[in-house]
């Protein structure tokens, strides 16, 4: 049988503070790409919440469309890690701009 | 963006070997980056790490990390970890190796180190079909799938593995996806802590055999299906998380087993002990 899985939160956990919207800082990610190693999985463009990444038009030397950051889209990166997480190949990673 | 050249993980792996070889949307540099991860932040130092797995693609996973590593013959993953653990018992020894290896040919390695509570982790990476060989059917290939070996579909029941190895008496048993890496990452962080056998099924995709075969375009398509057909429920019953997809079954994910029971190590030292008192 399948079970859903019920939350069961207390009282405490469900009564949260609003968040302080002077006080938080969206955080900020810089993109690097080692396109040597990018296979044009496209796990790291669809799985990007924020829809920063797109397929290069350019190959790299084993003839795949690497990973690059769409126009535009340069401070939209939130530094998640999902791409990096999630890239097979060891191409991609994040580092938090201050 | 740059163009960077060193990955903040490369000092464990062996950079040099990388492009690996597994093709594009292969999981297993996805398991690759969850035990990384795992290992760094287990608490036992890098060089007490040892990973070991036998034959097939999943098998080549230990040679890109930057440790110990030994990859053996067909199958032998575990009885070969089971005596470097026992030569050697400060060792935190992991066998990463694929579905073929761990309960084709190597199935009855796998129970009996289950059933002595070996202290071993054990991680199956799950792709449902012998990858390297050009995805002919095994034990793990759901009922009615296409692989090259069963091109009318697969008649045969396949092994429910968290319920195996919880039947036989492992001490820890979990199952993620590849589209899961946080919680596979957390579990098996968790599983290296357990005293006696843990073990981890994890799927992931095979786009150009298993996937191919049944209908997903690429390793896309197979991610998307895990993710939309997967639930958690750490509390199911082990005899229901059979994996289904051909009949429009949930797959069903979580740590079901955690529990404490005497490990072969610990159990070796007290008869150790008692010899000892009687020799004298
Ligand atoms: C004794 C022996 N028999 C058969 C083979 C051929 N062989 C190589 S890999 C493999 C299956 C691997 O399947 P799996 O463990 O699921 O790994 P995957 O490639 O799917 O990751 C087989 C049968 C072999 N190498 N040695
Ligand atoms: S870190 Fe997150 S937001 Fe930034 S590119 Fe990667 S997936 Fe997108
Ligand atoms: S996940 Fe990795 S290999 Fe796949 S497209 Fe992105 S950078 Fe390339
Ligand atoms: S054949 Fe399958 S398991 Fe082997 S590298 Fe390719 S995708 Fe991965
Ligand atoms: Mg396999």
């Amino acid at each position: 049988m399948i079970k859903e899985n019920k939350p069961n939160l207390s009282q405490d956990e469900i009564w949260r503070e609003p968040v302080n919207l002077a006080l938080f800082r969206k955080p900020q990610g810089k993109v690097h790409v080692i396109a040597e190693r990018c296979k044009e999985c496209n796990y790291c463009t669809n799985y990007c919440p924020n829809e920063v990444l797109e397929r290069s038009t350019n190959t790299n030397s084993h003839g795949y469309h690497y990973v690059q950051v769409k126009a535009g889209k340069e401070s939209s990166c939130v530094n998640c890690g999902m791409c990096q997480t999630i890239c097979p190949d060891f191409a991609i990673f994040v580092t938090e701009v201050q | 963006m740059s163009i960077e050249e060193v990955h903040p993980k490369s000092q464990f792996l062996r950079d040099e070997r990388l492009p690996h070889i597994w093709c594009p949307g292969c999981g297993l540099g996805i398991v690759l980056q969850s035990y990384i991860n795992a290992a760094e932040k287990s608490g036992i130092r890098l060089e007490n790490h040892v990973l070991i797995s036998g034959i097939g693609c999943t098998a080549r996973l230990p040679g890109y990390a930057n440790l110990d590593t030994y990859h053996t013959t067909h199958g032998r993953g575990i009885p070969f970890a089971t005596g470097m653990k026992i030569a050697n018992p400060d060792l935190k020894v992991t066998v990463i190796s694929g579905d073929g290896d761990l309960f084709n040919i190597g199935g009855n390695h796998f129970i009996h180190a289950a059933r002595r509570n070996m202290d071993l982790l054990v991680v199956c990476v799950n792709n449902f079909n012998y990858g390297m060989t050009g995805g002919q059917h095994g034990s793990t290939t759901p009922p009615s799938s296409l692989s090259s070996s069963t091109p009318y579909g697969n008649i045969e029941q396949s092994f429910n593995l968290p319920y195996l190895a919880a039947a036989i008496g492992a001490s820890y048993v979990a199952r993620w996806t590849v589209m899961h890496p946080r919680q596979f990452t957390k579990s098996l962080s968790k599983a290296m802590d357990i005293r006696g056998f843990a073990f981890v099924e994890v799927l992931s995709p095979c786009p150009p055999n298993f996937g191919k075969f049944n209908g997903f375009s690429d390793g896309f398509a197979e991610m998307e299906f895990y993710r939309k057909n997967s639930v958690v429920d750490n509390e199911a019953k082990l005899e229901d998380v059979s994996i289904d997809p051909h009949h429009g079954k949930q797959i069903i994910l979580g740590e079901f087993v955690n529990k404490r029971r005497p490990s072969f190590i610990e159990l070796e030292r007290e008869v150790n002990r008692r010899a000892m008192v009687v020799e004298k």
